[in-house]
């Protein structure tokens, strides 16, 4: 029994741990999410969540023990983002007739995300700190973080919206859709797809991929320009205030 | 090959990107900054060949690399739970009102348009 506890003590100190853990985790929520055939509330990013959290509270294991592993899943999201032009560059020739228009609706739609979560968060009187990381909740995490950092919010707050607000997009996003009266047809796929991009970044995406090959190549489209905007867009805003 | 010269100029853009993000104080993050460098490298096939493998496996598992950042907003539920039902009711309304202005905005603009194309 002791040799086990040592065992455990070893291996849960080493970074080994925390890779090990997140990619077994992570491989088996999205085999229960397949099985479910992808229905919303399987969402595998949710149950990872959810598992690994339970385990580290379980084992007595310390975030950054777990992170120590998990930084390297954690650092390719800095590629992933560089990555994002390449679903650009696939749609530049709609992108260069509608450029415009896609631009416009990514700057309201993100607009309006932002918008109301600040205006909200200072109406209910939230503290400063919080309600400017609630500014790039929109945008994928890294980006958030970075932009939190630029206009006087908290990086590790904006990182929790962030993912909070994915969570959200991916789960609700269905009925949501439905209630609008968005279609499943090309139009619509196309609007679902971009409106998952733009409010609920990454998670967002990921999901619409799994829904739809062309919801995902939208969505990855406005997970791009919405990287661009935003970053472009809310250090200038939060300088007017 | 293809996937480690790919990952290569993936990360060599990142790195120009947070040296340019530094060295110029620009106000944005240097994977953004390298996001449109690589918009521009596109242009070139040499370039083109390398990127597609990388880029379609790493946006493919997105979902995947914000695991660990969840993680510790789980961790961190104190910092959520302090403000309570207030934060949450944000969230989730800022998320609902996002989704349902761009979907919206975005068909309208559109419309009159023939249909788009499928995946290219």
């Amino acid at each position: 029994m002791t040799d086990f506890v040592q065992l455990w003590v070893y291996l849960a100190s080493t970074p080994l741990f925390g890779l090990n853990a997140t990619l077994v985790v992570y491989v088996l929520a999205l085999a229960f999410y397949n099985r479910m055939r992808q229905a919303p509330w399987a969402n595998p990013v949710l149950w990872s969540l959810v598992v690994l959290g339970a385990g580290l509270q379980a084992t007595g294991t310390a975030y950054p023990t777990y992170f120590a592993g998990a930084q390297f899943i954690h650092f390719l999201l800095g590629p992933a983002v560089v990555a994002l032009a390449w679903p650009l560059w696939q749609r530049r020739t709609e992108l260069r007739a509608r450029w415009g228009r896609f631009t416009l609706a990514a700057v309201i739609g993100g607009a309006a995300a932002a918008g109301s979560a600040v205006g909200l968060a200072w109406a209910l009187g939230l503290p400063a700190e919080v309600v400017l990381s609630l500014a790039p909740k929109s945008v994928t995490a890294p980006v958030a973080m970075g932009i939190a950092d630029k206009v006087g919010g908290l990086p590790s707050l904006a990182a929790v919206f962030a993912v909070l607000t994915g969570l959200v997009g991916a789960l609700s996003a269905k009925p949501l859709f439905a209630l609008l009266g968005i279609g499943t047809d090309a139009t619509g796929w196309m609007a679902r797809g971009f409106a998952l991009g733009t409010a609920a970044h990454g998670i967002g995406a990921a999901r619409a991929l799994q829904v739809n090959a062309d919801a995902g190549a939208w969505a990855a489209l406005a997970l791009g320009l919405q990287v661009v905007t935003a970053a472009l867009l809310i250090p200038l805003a939060a300088r007017w205030f | 090959m293809q996937v480690l010269q790919g990952l290569a100029i993936l990360l060599t853009l990142q790195s120009v990107g947070e040296a340019l993000s530094r060295l110029l104080h620009l106000p944005y993050p240097g994977p953004v900054i390298g996001m449109v460098l690589l918009l521009c490298a596109l242009r070139w096939r040499a370039v083109q060949e390398r990127v597609q493998t990388v880029a379609q496996f790493l946006l493919g598992h997105l979902s995947l690399l914000f695991v660990p950042v969840g993680v510790g907003v789980i961790t961190q539920f104190g910092v959520v739970a302090e403000h309570g039902l207030r934060l949450l009711v944000v969230i989730v309304v800022s998320t609902w009102v996002g989704l349902a202005v761009t979907a919206l905005v975005l068909r309208r603009l559109m419309r009159g348009d023939p249909p788009p194309g499928g995946a290219p």
